[in-house]
């Protein structure tokens, strides 16, 4: 029998598919149809720390505005006995999930100060979360901020959350780091139980009409996973936490690849988004399908094959990769 | 028995136990009651029962009208009830009161009593409201003070149900209604044992039912009406006992007694004063004082006034009184005296003989519309008693140099308490001041233990207002119903208020002023006005300073610097320990700000730990040495009306002003907003003269009309400032001509619709539009230049304009300039779309609403005139009658030209043939054709000025009704969806040629947001605190179901060029127009910079399709339904989900909130399937009826 269990964040689980922060974790149908599917451990959107502060402050801008100015409207709206402010709606989901569902419910959480992160992490964990999934989604706009100062602020609310809280604590990591194997070192030395690689960020696009920004997420694609498939490669073995990869997983194969660079769970998002939670079994399925006529016996067997340290070409997966593309594109060029 | 007590007005006292003692309350907005019933909506829709368990049925009815006739039916079936109203609420309330009365119900109705509109409307309190509803054989309650108001409502429902006459309890509005003090609340055991089970039943027993059926309202003839009518004496008679009766069992309770005339004074006072209301606390205090001297006076509170209580009166009236004024809160044009006078008089003389010691009786006026009453006042009125020869029938509190009514007063002579401290707070309606004040009395009343009272002035603008509050603090209890006039602390806010009001002329001497001073310690001296610096000095004051703006700014509060200053009273003011003060300051921030997120409560903190360091005191010198003088209220050019009058309504001395000064009918001189240069904005736009295209959108979409644009000869130039903008002006037809585009930045309230609605960006920087914001300092100078030049530049001439567009529309002077409303308004740029358009012609009815108070509140008006002299005529005549009032204009024009036509051809020998014929052929509605009108016009005068015949001289004063007149019917959609409906319907079906414009805010806007039936299903308001449950009325598609009523619907910033034609349209077409403008709203809930932004998607949504039906169409054989805009491209929650009235039901009941966008979305689907089902309708659609008005 194949063996598809795997340890994530100290957390035994059934195998390595896990669903990831997205829409569809979000209700308890969707969580319930996913861990019928066959996840292992479902993240929930994550609990941004801003959207409650700007909730709360719109809400006390507008109910104030104009109030108190003019004698015959002293306010313009009524008073209402309370506002379903503030992370109370979230936590009460958190609490149902961990209710309905049998697999481990990760917490997400997006802090912007260094109270917020340690007071919602708390409320996570009284929530019931199994695990806290800190998403640190940070775009380093200041020029008087330094990569130091980024790592320094990394390392700080980590050691911060980790001493606040006593379930796990893994970390969703940015891509654009300079140096990210040190700062994924230094995370587990910190604590950090996991390390997610890696955040998707917004993509903002260009209305040549309008002259505006638009905002947009696209689901990801394939050559989503490649830039995780290396950095997890080349992170295996010099960290202590355990790595997951996020982003790109679409097929059994994605799964392999990323248990091969050394991630102990593969995270799901736009493939379920697009064929729907089902979409895990067939996920899994072709995993069982692949380790069995390769002669696998467990995915534990394989995580790290791949990796830096244990592939036969260390080189390909650093910059000599590189120049070999280069040489290769040229040479097609011809 | 020990009760704990509560710091709430007097609106919140009355409406508590109203509330616990009714079953039904019929509830409909109107200032100062509005409070009452709104409270009764949110205490319903909390599910809070009444004292017998169950939760009270609260509707909103369409008008006070409507009010009384649910109130009367609910009686009629039964039903506990009552309801809230005032002024000319209460007057539509009369005829109900009279049969309600007639068929001996109980029933009270709680006022918060206020003027009646005569020679202009008041919002401001006084009892002609309640005095005109004293024939009604309602009993009348008075209440003094939030407790009484308290009292005297549980009173009034005990009364009125073991009396069966039904009562109107009023207090006095704004003083009493909106005044927080002590008030020991009454609880529901109070309630229940007051209104015992007897009675209740004995009400539910009366009531029609099929089961024991009877018919009430019987039409009854000369042979029984009579004697019916005397039936009722008995109840009268025994009423004033059971009234005495339920306030000895109040007493009982409570500790506190009442009677119907309660007596303060000294037992053997020769000189009384007799008055009801808050006056008469005012009457106590000064009495005290008095006596204290040792002189022989006192005062009666009149309590109950109907039944008259003549025997309480004379029993309260001490033996060896030889002089009495009677002071009465209203006025009687004609009488032979007011009411309470009369009745006063009527009761002495009747009981003439049993007295030993015959009392003169003076009467008097005080008070009106919130005048101030002081002490002095009623020491004046005593003195007048001592008089050989005393004026009667006199006045209090004003200088009536015109028919010498008045008394003089010494405003030096005060009874304040020296224990009590006087606080004194000038600030802004935008930076928290009155909230903040709310909050510290409620600190210093509930834990510091002290006797308080705060009371709130605001001014009568609605973007800039300016706010001063007057709180007391003190060991005793505290009767000071007027306003501080000796401070022990003066606050001022806002640093740049100091040069525009004399507020240090309130500090007593050694008072302490704190000042929000962003220039330090070292630095506000010398940045002081010298005015200030003398005070200071010669005062002895201590001078503290804050920099409040940069304290709330670092906790992250912005410009509302409330909790800063609070804290600073607190540690100036010495009231409580401060740490004990900080920690109750933060109670009070948890409290009032808790359920908006801890985030908020986190910020308010931060500002109250980091206030006091920031404190500091000024040193001050011994001498002024400052140069800055207080601001001019208007420059020195203004017309001499302007100066006399507006200004010292501006500069806040209106008060000083005599009779004489004031015009006597109410009719005021247009144009005087351009002499009040408020200076609000910190920040205005500012043109980008290279990169304007000229569209006009800015110019359009101003709500204050201080972006204006003109083409011109290049050769004005070099009279220009330096620094004047121009751009050669892109028009055909202006080829050689220069553009420029002009702010008066003075004006500006700072807004930046114009920057939204800009379309143009720099193609190298994005984010800078042809318009930007600048701060304003810098520029100040240099563009009151450009703006005075701008204003001698000649005007386009109008016929070589095409009106149809938007870019030639801002060629056009607007005649509606500089409100007072809002920043960022959402309803003036259609009003002066209208004035651009029409002005020079344009006859105005404002239905009562926020436009009749940005358009006519004093002390000044947007209305103004072109160069020659012509303007919209306006007026204003109430809130229910607006589209009657508008179509009396019509009729009265149109009589105009009858006779006008009709003398013409009687003096055609002295007209000329030419004249007659070009005045009475059919007329050209372009402005060509109505230039050439007014030429004939001006003609026809100068041929007939030398005619001597008395027609002639009629002809001269009719000849202008000869060109058409515009006549604009304005209001909102509270007057036209609800209390004005009928008259509209009616003046749309009559056929004539007038133009209704609804400034639809979906809400009343004016009274502070509460629904109407415009307001859209799942939106929050007022009186629908859990969102509205039914959908959106059409008013549009009513309208057109007549056929020949010419109907839009528009929104500036859904389709500006739709919006402008759909006007002209309007105006040209020959009938009824009604035109529905989509006006955004600061009661919508977010940043009105926005506002253009909601208007697209609120079109784009479909929940505000635009279209237009033209009846005009039909005799082109064409469909007259033009639906103008696009298919739903955006679901509603993108448009709903940016605005507060439907996200706070979001927060707060998300289930709900989900269920009932969803069947708003729905609304929408299925009005625009209709509406496109119409655009398709074949062109025989809808043929025009022939309009006939009904007299049924």
């Amino acid at each position: 029998m194949t063996d598809l269990s795997t340890r994530y964040l100290g957390l035994t689980l059934p195998n390595p598919v896990v669903a990831s922060s997205s829409p569809l974790t979000e209700k308890i149908d969707d969580l319930r149809r996913l861990e019928d599917a066959g996840v292992s451990a479902v993240v929930l959107p994550s609990l941004f720390e801003e959207q409650i502060s700007i909730e709360s402050n719109d809400l006390d801008l507008y109910l104030s505005h104009g109030a108190e100015s003019y004698a015959e409207a002293t306010s313009y709206f009524p008073d209402m006995g309370s506002y379903n402010l503030g992370p109370t709606g979230y936590l009460t989901r958190l609490s149902e999930a961990r209710k309905a569902l049998r697999i481990p419910v990760i917490g997400s959480l997006n802090g912007v100060s260094t109270g917020g992160w340690t007071r919602y992490a708390r409320k996570l964990e009284e929530a019931g979360a199994d695990a806290i999934e800190l998403n640190v989604y940070h775009v380093p706009t200041d020029p008087a901020q330094s990569g130091l100062d980024v790592e320094r602020m990394y390392f700080d609310l980590v050691a911060e959350v980790v001493g606040t809280v006593k379930i796990p604590v893994s970390v969703k990591l940015t891509p654009f780091l300079s140096a990210p194997a040190h700062v994924a070192r230094r995370l587990g030395e910190l604590g950090a139980r996991g390390l997610v690689l890696f955040n998707r960020f917004y993509q903002p696009d260009f209305d040549l009409e309008k002259l505006e920004v638009v905002p947009s997420l696209n689901l990801s694609t394939a050559w989503t996973l490649r830039l995780r498939l290396r950095w997890a490669a080349i992170l295996w073995g010099n960290t202590s936490a355990d790595l997951a990869i996020s982003g790109g997983v679409h097929t059994s194969s994605d799964v392999l690849k990323s248990m091969m660079a050394g991630a102990r769970v593969a995270m799901v998002a736009s493939s379920v988004l697009r064929h729907g939670p089902e979409h895990v079994r067939t996920l899994l399925d072709g995993v069982r399908e692949w380790m069995a006529s390769h002669e696998y016996e467990s995915i534990q067997q394989m995580q790290g094959s791949m990796s830096h340290q244990h592939c036969a070409e260390p080189a390909a997966l650093e910059r000599a990769n590189y120049m070999r593309v280069l040489r290769s594109f040229a040479l097609r060029g011809r | 028995m020990s009760r704990s007590f509560v710091m709430i007005d007097g609106n919140e006292a009355a409406a508590r136990v109203a509330y616990l003692a009714s079953e039904v309350i019929a509830i409909y907005p109107i200032t100062p009651a509005s409070p009452m019933g709104e409270l009764s909506d949110q205490w319903a829709a909390e599910g809070r029962p009444n004292a017998w368990g169950t939760v009270p049925g609260v509707v909103e009815m369409q008008s006070e009208g409507g009010a009384a006739g649910a109130v009367h039916g609910a009686l009629m079936a039964g039903a506990l009830t009552t309801t809230f109203t005032a002024s000319q609420g209460l007057l539509l309330m009369i005829p109900n009161m009279y049969k309600i009365a007639g068929e001996l119900t109980p029933l009270v109705i709680h006022v918060a009593a206020r003027a009646i509109a005569t020679q202009g409307l008041s919002i401001f309190g006084d009892h002609s409201d309640v005095m005109a509803a004293r024939a009604t054989g309602f009993g009348q309650l008075a209440s003094g003070s939030p407790q009484e108001a308290m009292d005297l409502a549980l009173v009034a429902h005990a009364a009125t149900l073991e009396s069966r006459i039904p009562f109107l309890h009023f207090f006095d509005g704004f003083r009493t209604s909106h005044e927080i003090a002590r008030v020991y609340p009454l609880t529901v055991d109070d309630v229940r044992a007051l209104l015992p089970e007897g009675p209740r039943l004995q009400h539910h027993q009366r009531a029609l039912s099929p089961s024991h059926p009877t018919i009430r309202g019987t039409a009854q003839n000369p042979d029984v009406f009579f004697q019916a009518r005397e039936a009722c004496n008995p109840w009268y008679r025994a009423c004033p006992e059971i009234v005495q009766q339920a306030m000895d069992r109040v007493a009982a309770r409570t500790g506190r007694a009442y009677h119907l005339v309660d007596y303060v004074g000294a037992p053997d006072a020769e000189r009384v004063v007799v008055l009801m209301g808050s006056g008469a606390e005012v009457a106590h205090e000064a009495v005290a004082a008095l006596m204290a001297t040792g002189e022989k006076v006192g005062v009666l509170k009149v309590r109950l006034f109907r039944p008259f209580p003549a025997e309480a009166l004379l029993a309260a009236l001490p033996p060896t009184v030889r002089g009495i004024a009677v002071l009465d809160r209203t006025k009687e044009p004609g009488s032979a005296g007011e009411p309470l006078y009369q009745d006063v008089v009527t009761a002495l003389a009747e009981t003439a003989d049993r007295r030993a010691v015959r009392a003169r009786v003076l009467g008097g006026r005080y008070g009106l519309a919130s005048k101030e009453f002081t002490p002095a006042m009623v020491r004046a009125v005593l003195d007048e008693l001592r008089h050989p020869a005393p004026r009667n029938h006199f006045t209090i509190g004003i200088t009536d140099d015109v028919t010498q009514t008045s008394l003089p007063w010494d405003p030096d002579w005060s009874t304040e308490e020296p224990a009590t401290v006087r606080a004194v707070f000038f600030g802004l309606g935008a930076d928290g001041t009155v909230g903040g004040n709310k909050n510290s009395i409620k600190i210093i009343g509930e834990e510091a233990g002290l006797h308080a009272q705060g009371f709130f002035v605001y001014d009568s603008k609605k973007s800039g207002s300016i706010t001063v509050s007057h709180l007391r603090f003190g060991p005793h209890p505290i009767r000071s119903s007027y306003l501080i006039s000796r401070a022990s602390f003066v606050a001022c806010h806002q640093f740049h208020l100091l040069d525009r009001m004399e507020m240090l002329a309130l500090a007593e001497p050694g008072a302490t002023v704190l000042l929000n001073s962003p220039h330090g310690a070292m630095g506000t001296w010398d940045r002081l006005p010298r005015r200030v610096q003398e005070e200071l000095i010669a005062k002895r004051l201590r001078l503290f300073v804050i920099d409040a703006l940069a304290v709330s700014r670092a906790a992250g509060l912005g410009g509302r610097i409330n909790t800063v200053m609070q804290t600073c009273f607190f540690a100036l003011s010495g009231l409580m320990p401060l740490e004990q003060a900080i920690l109750a300051i933060k109670h009070g921030i948890q409290a009032a700000y808790g359920k908006r997120g801890e985030i908020v409560v986190e910020k308010n903190f931060a500002a109250v730990d980091q206030s006091v360091a920031a404190l500091a005191e000024v040193p001050v010198p011994g001498a002024a040495t400052s140069a800055i003088r207080m601001r001019p209220p208007v420059p020195a050019g203004a017309p001499e009306f302007v100066q006399l009058v507006s200004s010292r309504l501006i500069a806040g001395e209106g008060d000083q002003l005599p009779v004489s000064a004031l015009p006597v009918d109410g009719t005021w001189p247009s144009g005087s907003t351009q002499w009040e240069k408020r200076d609000l904005a910190m920040e205005v736009p500012v043109w980008d003269s290279e990169l304007c295209i000229q569209c006009g959108k800015c110019v359009l979409v101003c709500p204050h009309a201080v972006i204006r644009a003109a083409v011109y000869a290049p050769d004005l130039l070099p009279g220009a400032p330096a620094g004047w903008k121009s751009a050669a002006a892109r028009w055909r037809q202006f080829g050689d001509q220069r553009y420029t585009l002009q702010v008066s930045t003075d004006d500006c309230t700072g807004c930046r619709l114009c920057v939204e609605a800009c379309p143009v960006k720099n193609k190298r920087e994005v984010r800078r539009k042809a318009i930007n914001m600048a701060p304003h300092e810098p520029i100040r100078e240099a563009e009151r230049a450009n703006w005075a030049w701008f204003r001698t530049l000649p005007g386009a001439p109008r016929d070589a304009l095409s009106l149809e567009h938007v870019k030639d529309v801002q060629l056009l002077e607007p005649l509606f300039e500089f409100s007072g409303a809002c920043a960022g308004c959402g309803e003036t740029p259609y009003l002066k779309l209208v004035s651009q358009l029409f002005g020079d012609r344009a006859m105005v009815a404002n239905a009562t609403g926020c436009s009749s108070i940005y358009g006519g509140n004093l002390p000044t008006t947007p209305w103004t005139t072109n160069a020659l002299g012509r303007g919209p005529a306006w007026a204003n005549s109430l809130f229910e009658d607006n589209a009657e009032f508008g179509l009396g204009m019509r009729l009265a024009l149109d009589q105009q030209r009858q006779r006008a036509a009709m003398l013409l051809r009687q003096l055609a020998q002295f007209a000329g043939l030419d004249l007659v014929e070009g005045l009475l052929s059919p007329e050209g509605r372009g402005e060509p054709e109505i230039a050439a009108r007014r030429a004939f016009v001006g003609e026809l005068r100068r041929r007939i000025a030398v005619v001597d015949d008395p027609r002639a001289r009629e002809l001269d004063a009719l000849a202008d009704a000869l060109v058409r007149h515009s006549v604009w019917i304005v209001g909102g959609d509270g007057w036209a969806y609800d209390i004005g409906f009928g008259g509209l319907d009616h003046v749309l079906a009559s056929g004539r040629d007038v133009n209704l414009l609804v400034l639809d805010t979906e809400v009343y806007s004016n009274t502070g947001g509460q629904m109407s039936k415009s307001t859209p299903r799942a939106a929050v308001a007022k009186f629908a605190a859990g969102g509205k449950r039914s959908a959106k009325k059409d008013l549009g598609l009513f309208a057109m179901s007549y056929g020949h009523v010419y109907v839009a619907q528009v929104a500036l910033g859904g389709d500006d060029s739709q919006a402008v034609k759909a006007f002209r349209e309007a105006e040209a077409f020959d009938g009824p127009s009604l035109i529905i403008a989509y006006s955004h709203c600061i009661a919508h809930g977010y940043d009105l910079v926005h506002g253009l932004e909601q208007q697209k998607l609120a079109v784009q949504s479909a929940h505000w399709p635009l279209f237009r039906y033209n009846p005009g169409l039909l005799t082109e054989g064409r469909n007259p339904f033009q639906l103008d805009s696009k298919a739903p491209t955006v679901p509603l929650r993108s448009y709903a989900y940016n605005e507060t009235r439907y996200t706070m039901l979001a927060h707060s009941h998300p289930e709900e909130a989900a269920s009932l966008l969803a069947q708003a979305q729905q609304d929408l689907l299925e009005r625009w399937h209709r509406y496109e089902y119409l655009a398709k309708a074949p062109p025989g659609f809808g043929a025009a009826a022939t309009p006939e008005a009904s007299h049924d």
